[in-house]
């Protein structure tokens, strides 16, 4: 792992507490003669234990975004900072739950195997290992099926199973991919309750990409509306609702209307190919 | 395009080979039976060169009964085990390690390309040069020509690896050997389980290849002396029961490949 002088970067980040911080990130994906340019410039910096959604089109950069954050996708240009530390790959204390979860279980693993490899690899004792796989799969509702493997569950259960692994290993920053994707009505509410529930109860910086207006606004404390690609930040929103949430009262709301709305018209202008540079600039 | 539907890896390149239906199978050989059995007879053909049926089953009942069949049975198959064992671990080991890094696929690819298309058989007047007609001489072949199998085979399986799968690994950090045990070889493992497969078929192949052309001791061998002391029935029967050693070396490897692969969707798909 690559360290920085603690000099020049920890008082900057002891000042602000900021957990994570993008600056000027661009990411072109090359390919032999074609060459995507997936992100354009992105800046931003997430607090500490702040709760971040981020919206924006289908291949606007979501993911690509993510997996730089997440050390596993070497950035074009600019740095991601975590905790004072540029990343260069994976990095410790991070959990991700991808967006294709199916594959990221491994088939010839039970559900209870593939929540504990990960404590295995952090060399969690046994005993502890055991009893945090127990709540974590009780936490997502799945308490009984750790025995089944991963092929033998619905997809909104594989979906859990991936929940329940990120969530037992205990990570300072979690980032989750559109994780709600496969589950019904019901189960969503209750995992998106879930999730505010645990970043309540670990304190965790969570970055949750989703395609769901309503449940980025739910969820957020703030919502990262990205626009078309090649991706530059649209819009900031801060989610100013009360910090006790309840899908009844919360979506009941004329704040929450109003935010949704808000975000809603966003997307729908980033959709028509608006970025803010038109604002800006004379129209062409 | 959020992705509902991608669960467990695919097997590709794992198409099952038609097996057939059993009461037509057995159709199938009873007519082949009866054809040779009258073709002779008829003076069609040589009974010289194609003895009848019967006569063919009675003479495989003497060899069956003969002490000296079973003790080249046993030669043969302990020469074919001894290939086999051997072209495996050179095989998974060699494909493991080529596999896993990309430097090493690109420096050995044009030397796997230009070694594989030799046909081990080639190789015999080399080996008989060094080894003359003893078994090492087989076990060279043998292990020559089903170690390709295997090692294409693992090289494939270890290509197969999911980028979601391998990006997990990575970002719950998983070590270079964990991600090895945990992750490369549970993907390669069906793909072994076939290259297990073909090896074996080809490794019984060059030992009684290897005991017919150089005299290595074994049921080769000994369809050489019955050939050419002119026991046409004998000679039919021993190949007969070789090719029943063939069969017999599928069966137990398809057994195998059932046992290992419980979690592997080919197998159920079938079970369930
Ligand atoms: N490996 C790759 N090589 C080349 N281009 C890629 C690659 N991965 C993604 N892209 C391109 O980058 C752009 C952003 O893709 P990305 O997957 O990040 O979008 P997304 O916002 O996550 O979309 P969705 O909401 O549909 O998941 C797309 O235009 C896509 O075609
Ligand atoms: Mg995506």
């Amino acid at each position: 792992m690559a360290t920085t002088e603690p000099t020049t970067t920890a008082p900057e980040a002891a000042a602000t507490d900021v957990a994570l911080d993008v600056r000027g990130l661009q990411k072109t994906y090359g390919g032999q003669g074609r060459s995507v340019e997936a992100i354009r410039e992105l800046s931003f910096s997430v607090p500490r234990g702040q709760l971040t959604c981020i919206v924006g089109p289908s291949g606007a950069g979501k993911t690509t975004l993510l997996r730089c954050i997440a050390g596993l996708l070497d950035v074009t240009a600019g740095e991601i900072v975590l905790d004072g530390e540029r990343v260069t790959g994976p990095p410790r204390g991070m959990a991700v739950v991808f967006q294709e979860y199916g594959r990221s279980l491994f088939p010839w693993m039970t559900v209870q195997q593939n929540v504990e490899r990960p404590l295995i690899e952090r060399r969690v004792p046994k005993a502890e290992r055991r009893r945090v796989v127990a709540d974590a799969l009780a936490a997502v509702g799945l308490g009984d099926s750790g025995e089944a493997h991963p092929w033998q569950l619905s997809g909104g259960m594989q979906q859990r199973v991936a929940i329940a692994r990120a969530v037992a290993y205990e990570p300072t920053v979690l980032i989750m991919d559109e994780p709600f994707a496969a589950v019904d009505a019901q189960t969503r509410a209750d995992l998106e309750d879930l999730v505010r529930d645990l970043w309540h109860r670990l304190g965790v910086t969570v970055l949750f990409v989703t395609h769901d207006i309503d449940e980025s606004v739910y969820l957020g404390q703030r919502v990262l509306v990205l626009s078309n690609r090649p991706t530059v930040l649209l819009e900031d929103v801060t989610v100013d609702l009360p910090d006790e949430r309840d899908q009844l009262g919360t979506r009941g709301t004329h704040r929450f209307a109003e935010l949704r709305g808000h975000v809603y018209e966003l997307i729908q202008r980033a959709k028509a190919g608006h970025r803010p540079e038109d604002d800006a600039g004379p129209a062409s | 395009m959020t992705a509902t539907t991608t669960d467990v890896p695919a097997p590709r390149r794992r198409v099952p080979l038609p097996s057939g239906d059993g009461a037509l199978g057995v159709l199938g050989l009873l007519t082949v039976a009866a054809v040779v059995e009258v073709l002779p007879r008829t003076g069609l053909v040589n009974p010289g060169y194609l003895p009848p049926t019967s006569e063919i089953l009675r003479a495989l009942g003497g060899v069956l009964a003969d002490a000296d069949f079973w003790r080249l049975l046993g030669l043969t198959l302990r020469g074919w085990a001894a290939g086999l064992a051997v072209a495996m671990a050179l095989g998974v080991a060699l494909g493991l390690l080529i596999g896993s890094f990309r430097v090493l696929r690109e420096v050995t690819a044009s030397t796997i390309e230009f070694l594989r298309p030799i046909p081990s058989v080639a190789l015999i007047p080399l080996v008989v040069l060094v080894f003359g007609s003893r078994p090492p001489s087989a076990l060279v072949l043998v292990v020559y020509a089903a170690t390709w199998q295997v090692l294409v085979q693992v090289l494939y399986g270890v290509a197969d690896v999911d980028p979601v799968a391998r990006d997990t690994a990575r970002s719950y950090r998983f070590s270079f050997l964990s991600t090895g045990w945990n992750v490369v070889w549970p993907t390669a493992l069906p793909y072994v389980v076939t290259g297990f497969r073909l090896a074996a078929a080809v490794a019984l192949i060059l030992e009684v290849t290897a005991e017919l052309v150089i005299g290595v001791p074994g049921l080769g061998q000994a369809i050489g002396v019955a050939q050419s002391s002119g026991a046409v029935p004998e000679t039919y029967a021993l190949v007969i029961a070789v090719g029943l050693v063939g069969v017999l070396v599928n069966v137990l490897a398809r057994v195998l490949e059932r046992r290992v692969l419980r979690w592997h969707p080919s197998v159920r798909r079938e079970a369930s």
